[in-house]
């Protein structure tokens, strides 16, 4: 993920732009490029995007607040989504919020102190036939429990802790 | 194409509640319902708005269909449509929309700015709702009082968005938007700024849309009351054009009745010690707006010198804040007078203290606008010329409403009476700053006849060009004869255009940066939809329907006065041969009547 200090908003929107389309309809595309890049959308990034497309820097921090994958502060190196829909809410998605808790000492939509880690939740991601499911930045972990999320958070922060 | 479409505006039969009706095929449900005195109940949808379908209060039966369908939205061009408008499913849907409105609506109507007109509070009578089906939610925000124009209460919002459509549709400056989703969603601005902070013109439109309490203006009437009721203290009013037309409105009168009269003696009554015509003051600006444009065009045409045509009018406080904000490369295009309202202000606490022998400091001026940007544009640091500011207390129209019901005045009976003197006559042309297109027709009724020495060449003064509601309008007059010192305009073919609402404001700077207004003089630009007697501080509900109307009353006032042109009137030549001795645009004029601009830009301040 890049670093945003000192990044001159206009030129890499123009980019963005450049590849997209400089129409309104093009904002999904644009926001998505810069969230996988950058890991957020900050505030001057969306008014120069709001300015490339000829829209208000509202309605684009109003499609970024709407959509969970979408943010306009930076998380932790990883994101971890647990799925609060039906089914993995059937299948006890609780007691693993729990768990996921306990382990990074965070409540939901907090980020530990080392930056390593944020916890949020997300809509269904369709493994409803392998819940409790979550998404770790983009892989995804099914057939949850307890011990297994544990594990899981502790394999990526060795993995974050060398890296 | 599809055949239905073609066939948009032709005559169908379509079946409601059994019985049948002819319609206008492609007119959406609502508009066939309103057309024939159906009832629908509406939250979201506004005549001067595109029909979104976000509350679902209006949801009709179409067809039996397995859904029932927004009636504000479902356009009906099949010739067999059958429509129930009630039906117990119906009749339920509705309910139960209402009552979970309600439980995310927190606040108290008796102590509500909108209490009595309000748009949820009528449904909740008419559904005779007695109890609440689902517990009241905590209150979720904090009232936002930064802004001097404007007072947020998101506890009362129902989130029609009409806001946010006026904001984008009307205004085109889009501060407002829908953040979050589900139970947390709310209506907030970009990065939850707070009003003072956001991109925001002050023009209240947001205000005259909102069906609820929701959004207000910022209370002056606090104020004013003190005031009045200080015996230390000097207290004169000043009332704008466009006020005379809409006020009675809040008393039940039907829109476009004329109150001037009536509205200076419940003035008088409700402990004023002066009312005075703002209208005084834009005579002013006319001939000092008129000369600084004789001036631009000689400096252009004859000193070849750069500067900067076309001129565009600058008595609109959120067109000024608007083009501050989005436009600050172009504030030189700007005309440098003050506002009517402003330049009042500055010779109340210079001229009339002077003149009447009272101490400014005791001397306390309430202006009466169509307008909640006036109460931003008193405020702005510069607008001190007479060593003090210049206008302390700006109401509004229905702050003013709301004050005179309070003082038991009982307004439709009063007997009329003439504004106080020596700012009491004005002229017509003064009086229609209150439409759009007004400023213009004003101007050029006295920049022709001083450049030709001769009478608009229009029928009874009457400039039919400069009149109407289309967004942008444009004319032309050409100047011929004229008198010697303006021999460089003989034959040259004055240039004019009209632009009201900030929509439309936006496609005139636009066509100005590409150079499309080169050969254009002069602009008029007024923020509001409809020009001042459409402002945010009018009374609500204002549609096209109630603009029309007040435009009407403003326009035949001025064809009975018998000052039709602001060069003649009296007051102000008094005042050029006494005060503002260099005449208009000279030293003492521009220090006192003349502003500068701040370009804003609207990128955030690191
Ligand atoms: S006052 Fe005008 S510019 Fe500001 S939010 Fe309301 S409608 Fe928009
Ligand atoms: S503030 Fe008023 S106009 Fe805006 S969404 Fe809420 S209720 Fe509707
Ligand atoms: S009035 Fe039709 S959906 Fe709101």
């Amino acid at each position: 993920m890049k670093a945003t200090a000192g990044v001159d908003w206009c030129e890499v929107v123009d980019a963005l732009a450049e590849k997209h389309d400089r129409k309104p309809h093009a904002l999904m595309g644009i926001l998505q490029d810069l969230q996988m890049e950058y890991g957020h959308v900050c505030p001057d990034a969306q008014i120069e995007v709001a300015l490339a497309l000829g829209i208000s820097p509202t309605h684009v921090s109003d499609v970024i607040s709407f959509y969970h994958f979408l943010c306009s502060e930076p998380k932790g190196q990883y994101v971890v989504w647990l799925c609060q829909t039906i089914s993995c809410d059937m299948a006890d998605k609780d007691q693993i919020a729990k768990a996921l808790s306990d382990e990074l000492g965070i409540s939901f939509g907090e980020t530990t102190g080392d930056g390593l880690f944020t916890l949020e939740y997300t809509n269904c991601m369709g493994m409803c036939d392998q819940a409790p499911a979550m998404l770790v930045n983009d892989e995804v972990h099914v057939s949850l429990t307890p011990d297994s999320a544990r594990e899981i958070i502790a394999g990526y922060r060795r993995e974050g802790g060398l890296g | 194409m599809n055949e239905q479409v073609r066939e948009i505006g032709t005559q169908i039969k379509v079946t409601i509640n059994g019985e049948e009706y002819t319609a206008r095929r492609g007119s959406t449900v609502l508009e066939i319902c309103e057309d024939n005195g159906i009832p629908i109940p509406t939250l979201c949808a506004h005549d001067d708005l595109k029909p979104a379908g976000i509350c679902r209060i209006c949801v009709v039966d179409i067809n039996g269909g397995w859904n029932l369908e927004t009636a504000c939205t479902w356009e009906v061009h099949d010739p067999d449509t059958v429509i129930t408008t009630h039906s117990p499913r119906i009749r339920r849907a509705r309910r139960a929309i209402l009552e979970l409105l309600l439980a995310e609506h927190c606040g108290e109507c008796y102590t509500c700015i909108r209490g009595g007109n309000c748009e949820l509070e009528d449904l909740a009578e008419i559904y005779g709702v007695r109890d609440l089906r689902f517990e009241r939610e905590d209150p979720r925000f904090e009232p936002d009082t930064s802004s001097v124009s404007i007072y947020r209460d998101m506890d009362k919002c129902i989130q029609c968005r009409r806001c946010v459509r006026a904001c984008d549709e009307l205004q085109a400056v889009g501060a407002l938007g829908v953040f979050g989703r589900g139970p947390e969603s709310r209506v907030d601005t970009f990065e939850g700024m707070s009003f003072d902070e956001a991109v925001c013109t002050n023009c209240g439109q947001c205000v005259a849309h909102c069906p609820t309490g929701a959004l207000q203006e910022i209370d002056h009437t606090r104020a004013v009351w003190a005031a009045i009721e200080d015996p230390e203290k000097h207290v004169v009013v000043q009332t704008a054009p466009a006020i005379r037309a809409a006020i009675g409105e809040e008393f039940g009168l039907p829109p476009g009745t004329s109150v001037t009269g009536r509205m200076t003696t419940a003035l008088r009554d409700l402990g004023f010690d002066r009312v005075f015509d703002t209208n005084f003051a834009a005579d002013l600006t006319i001939l000092e707006e008129g000369t600084e444009l004789l001036l631009r065009l000689q400096a252009a045409l004859v000193e070849g010198k750069d500067v900067k045509l076309p001129q565009i009018t600058s008595c609109s406080p959120g067109w000024i804040k608007y083009i501050e904000l989005f436009y600050p490369d172009l504030v030189d295009h700007l005309s440098t007078c003050k506002s009517p309202q402003q330049m009042f202000g500055a010779l109340m606490k210079s001229f009339y203290a002077e003149e009447q022998g009272i101490d400014p400091e005791k001397m306390v001026t309430v202006s009466l606008m169509p307008c909640t940007a006036k109460k931003f544009e008193a405020q702005r640091p510069e607008m001190a010329d007479s060593g003090h500011q210049d206008v302390d207390y700006v109401l509004t129209t229905r702050e003013m409403a709301q004050m005179i019901k309070e003082a038991g005045i009982p307004f439709t009976q009063l007997k009329d009476s003439q504004y106080d003197e020596p700012f009491g006559d004005a002229s017509g042309a003064a009086l229609i700053f209150g439409a759009t297109g007004g400023v213009m027709e004003a101007a050029l009724r006295t920049a022709y006849e001083i450049v030709t020495g001769r009478e608009v060449p229009f029928e009874n003064l009457n400039i039919t060009a400069t009149r109407g509601f289309e967004g942008f309008k444009t004319g032309s007059i050409v100047l011929e004869d004229v008198l010697d010192e303006w021999s460089f305009l003989e034959g040259v073919e004055l240039k004019f255009g009209i632009a009201h609402g900030l929509a439309n404001a936006h496609e005139v700077m636009e066509r100005l940066r590409r150079g499309e207004m080169d050969d254009v003089h002069f602009i008029e630009i007024m923020a509001c939809p409809g020009g001042c007697l459409g402002g945010g501080g009018q009374p609500i509900p204002t549609t096209d329907v109630i603009r029309q109307a007040r435009a009407n009353a403003i326009y035949s006032e001025d064809e009975g006065l018998p000052i039709r042109k602001s060069h003649e009137n009296p007051h102000v030549n008094y005042l050029y041969e006494h005060y503002l001795t260099d005449g208009p645009c000279g030293h003492r004029s521009h220090e006192l009547l003349h502003t500068e601009y701040t370009p804003r830009g609207f990128r955030l301040k690191k």
